[in-house]
């Protein structure tokens, strides 16, 4: 009968559904799994305190405190830089340029574009300019090329935040005497907040995880970076090249580094959450 | 004048999680009779309505107890299939949603997924459902666009005929008028009076004219429960509970 | 700013330069983001140059004559296995994420969906080198056996295992939008077609995928994108070999593992940096004309359904 088919068609596409939800389910956890079962003996407290040691490459004593002190740097100040560039252009194309709706869909258009251009492009063009003006490859070299490619991500998810705030707010703040500069900085941020934390978690993220972007602008070195002027070491490129070691114990190694990187990650999705959960109290409900 | 109960509604509960929304609900409706569910917003007409089409099994945090009997047949409970259950009644919604796709095929969706492909018959059924619902001069040389390009009153009606076009006895409208303008909104009230020959119709409402205008039958429901029920001249003109009789004298919406 | 007869001067010396200094920030900063995408164009386009000079755009897009001290640049075997692992990546996500984000928003439960949501939060988080770790741990031996099943004696690092770890990378994204897409579709929409007499299953093939159509392009090119670009994670399990690969078990090199492995020795031989340069120049064309495209095709789709 027709509909019987049509029964038994749903009944198996329900069960490929399922097993597709399943299969990403089992994903996470294998990719969890499997880094804890190889790095969990090598994680050490040794691993996270201190800094390689001479022969640490060949399986010695030591840490990558290096790495995660290289690339907290990095990502913070990365984070910072790019939240003076791209909260503001958020805000501009919310507050100031609201109705020149041409202006703000191109530059949307512009903004998917540049979150779609892969970050190891961004970091061979840094290269290049650092090669032109001279600059060596250093701390700051990298937070700035990592600030460049997460702005597009943290202009993007501040705009759909800013997006939502209702248009007759910014009407009875302009209506009060306010300027639209004070509207976009004080009304829209406070009004945006728990975005604002949820975008700079989500591009600190990206910049504590990228490799690409870092691979030639920051360099490498074994010593926590004491000036912005020194290399620095970051913790996805110290897996990396452990990863590259012949030696069982290096290679280990890496993947206790890389348990370390994914709690941080992890942190910051929990703490993401946490934060957009809690501060939506004090915005104003629609 | 004896009039044959087309949907016999027994003892019906809803509960949507912890929430009670329908409460012993007993409802006759007579066969080719506009019937009409009046009562202020949030009492649960619109869920009543989802209840007969079993819409409600969509949501598998809602419970239903009761029966729901159509010509005899407990559809609460039944062996027959659920979607041929759902054909048996057109559903007009509160704003048009016409289906992605072209005009034509909004009307003739209905008749292709069960079965009926031939091309020459399912030209001359979509003209004439078409024309049933008086839209078919308007669209008759573009019927290939897409059905959103139609203005929200046409596409009230399109709505309408697709409902048609599955050869259904009974219409059930959820506010069907509430997001046109009056115009668009005269048409479709003339329609069912048109079609309540053929059909019995279910209409769902908040505007007490509308009710004055096309109902024969009224049921007014608050807050989850029946009221009161009966003939339209009955109810709306000389009601017996004091709550349809302040409703109807506007002291809540 | 008209005067104020009346009440406390509000609009004080300090305000408006607070004022003028913020709105001028915001101005130049949004210049000098409109114009990013430009000058990195501009940029990678004037470095590539030289190369470009002396050889046709064509023969270097299709010559598989990769031999950088001879001075060959042929880029087709990198731009090939970007394409198989790319292609391969999206055909095993996209119709994964489909049928998951339809099971997620139409069949499950909520709280179902909910907890859904951290996982794909944190899928979308890791960082690529964990996955790239992963693909060398678990993926990589993998494909190995699948290979020995199929009586091929392979590594292991292969197109194959390098789209299985895309795959999974872009999965978070483009299930994340597609959830999106069909939660905002009209419940009503569901029910018309329902009270039609069409089967639940009917309905989602016939209308709601429809109607979600220009949704599932933005998650395709989202997907495309990443996984076009991803450096780290591919580069660690795909095997890096020079050569124009013709199946999915054999080793491939991909364009952005080219300028990874590269960069460091480019500076040594003439005309490498332009290779490189347009390697990059490469992936920045595909990403944007792909984003063009798809930017049509939403239009076209919009004025359809």
């Amino acid at each position: 009968m027709k509909l019987n088919f049509r029964k038994t068609e749903e009944y198996f596409f329900r069960l490929v559904m399922l097993a597709c939800t399943v299969v990403i389910v089992a994903a996470l956890l294998v990719i969890i799994f499997s880094i804890l079962k190889r790095g969990l003996p090598s994680l050490s407290w040794e691993m996270i305190s201190q800094k390689p040691k001479g022969g640490f490459y060949f399986g010695k004593e030591g840490g990558i405190l290096n790495a995660i002190m290289g690339s907290l740097y990095l990502a913070i100040g990365a984070t910072v830089i790019a939240m003076f560039v791209g909260v503001p252009v958020a805000l501009y194309m919310n507050v100031h340029i609201l109705k020149r709706k041409y202006m703000v869909n191109t530059m949307r258009f512009l903004l998917d574009l540049l979150c779609g251009i892969p970050s190891i492009v961004y970091g061979a063009f840094a290269f290049t300019i650092m090669v032109m003006i001279g600059l060596r490859t250093s701390l700051l070299a990298g937070m700035l090329t990592v600030a460049v490619f997460i702005i597009p991500i943290i202009i993007r998810a501040m705009d759909e935040v800013l997006r939502t705030i209702p248009r007759g707010l910014m009407e009875a703040s302009l209506s009060v005497g306010a300027t639209k500069g004070e509207v976009a900085y004080k009304i829209f941020i406070r009004q945006s907040f728990p975005g604002l934390v949820t975008a700079l978690l989500l591009s600190f993220g990206r910049a504590i995880g990228d490799a690409a972007a870092v691979l030639f602008t920051a360099g490498f070195t074994d010593n926590i970076p004491s000036s912005l002027t020194q290399p620095a070491a970051t913790l996805p490129l110290s897996i990396f090249f452990q990863l590259g070691s012949p030696m069982e114990e290096v290679k280990n190694r890496a993947y206790a580094a890389a348990i370390i990187l994914t709690l941080i990650v992890l942190l910051l999705s929990v703490a993401s959450r946490y934060f957009s959960r809690r501060y939506k109290k004090h915005s104003i409900k629609f | 004048m004896s009039e044959t109960i087309k949907i016999n509604i027994r003892d019906l509960n809803l509960h949507a999680g912890k929430n009670h929304i329908l409460k012993n609900v007993n409802i006759s409706v007579p066969k080719n009779k506009i019937t009409v569910i009046l009562g202020p917003s949030g009492c649960g007409k619109t869920t009543l309505l989802k209840t007969l089409n079993r819409l409600t099994d969509l949501n598998p945090e809602i419970r239903v107890t009761g029966s729901i009997q159509i010509d005899e047949e407990d559809i609460l409970h039944t062996t027959s299939d659920i979607h041929d259950i759902r054909k048996r009644m057109g559903l007009l919604s509160q704003r048009p949603y016409p289906l992605p796709m072209s005009i034509f095929n909004n009307v003739a969706f209905g008749l292709k997924i069960s079965g009926r492909r031939r091309k020459k018959i399912l030209h001359k059924r979509v003209e004439h459902y078409l024309r049933q619902a008086s839209l078919w001069d308007e669209v008759q040389h573009r019927l290939r666009e897409p059905a959103i390009s139609l203005s929200i009153g046409q596409q009230q009606r399109l709505c309408l005929a697709r409902g048609l076009a599955v050869d259904p006895d009974i219409i059930l409208a959820d506010e069907p008028t509430s997001a046109l303008d009056p115009v668009s909104s005269a048409a479709i009230e003339e329609k069912f009076i048109e079609l309540k020959n053929n059909y019995t119709i279910v209409v769902v409402t908040h505007i007490l004219r509308q009710a004055r205008r096309i109902a024969d039958h009224v049921v007014f429901m608050y807050m989850g429960e029946v009221v009161e029920q009966g003939p339209a001249a009955e109810i709306l003109h000389n009601p017996q509970m004091e709550k349809t009789r302040q409703y109807l004298n506007g002291a809540f919406y | 700013m008209k005067e104020r007869p009346i009440g406390p001067k509000i609009f004080s010396l300090n305000r408006y330069l607070k004022d003028r200094v913020g709105e001028t920030w915001m101005i130049i900063a949004f210049v000098m983001v409109l114009l990013l995408p430009f000058i990195v164009g501009a940029g990678l386009y004037l470095k590539s140059r030289i190369l470009l000079q002396e050889h046709s755009i064509w023969t270097l897009l299709v010559s598989g004559n990769w031999n950088p001290q001879k001075g060959e640049f042929g880029l087709a075997p990198f731009i090939v296995s970007s394409l198989w692992v790319t292609a391969l990546a999206v055909l095993i996500a996209v119709p994964v994420s489909l049928l998951s984000a339809i099971h997620l928003t139409q069949y499950a439960r909520k709280w179902f969906l909910n907890a859904m949501h951290p996982v794909i939060d944190i899928l979308a988080g890791l960082p690529s080198v964990i996955y790239g770790v992963w693909g060398v741990l678990v993926v990589v031996p993998f494909v190995k056996r699948l290979a020995e099943w199929f009586d091929i004696s392979v590594s292991g690092y292969s197109i194959l295992a390098g789209a299985i770890v895309l795959a999974i990378m872009i999965i978070p994204f483009i299930l994340n939008i597609l959830i999106e897409v069909f939660r905002t579709i009209p419940e009503e929409l569901t029910e018309a077609s329902l009270s039609l007499g069409a089967t639940h299953w009917q309905t989602i093939k016939r209308v709601l995928l429809r109607k979600a159509v220009t949704g599932i392009i933005s998650a395709v090119v989202l997907g495309v994108s990443r996984a076009f670009g991803e450096t780290i994670a591919v580069l660690m399990v795909v095997g890096n070999v020079v050569h124009i690969p013709k199946g999915a078990f054999q080793p491939g090199y991909p364009l952005p593992a080219l300028i990874a492995n590269n960069y460091g020795e480019m500076l040594s031989i003439p005309r490498y940096e332009a290779a490189l340069m347009l390697s990059a120049l490469v992936l920045f064309s595909v990403v944007l004309l792909f984003n063009f495209a798809s930017r049509i095709a939403i239009v076209q789709f919009e004025k359809r359904v």
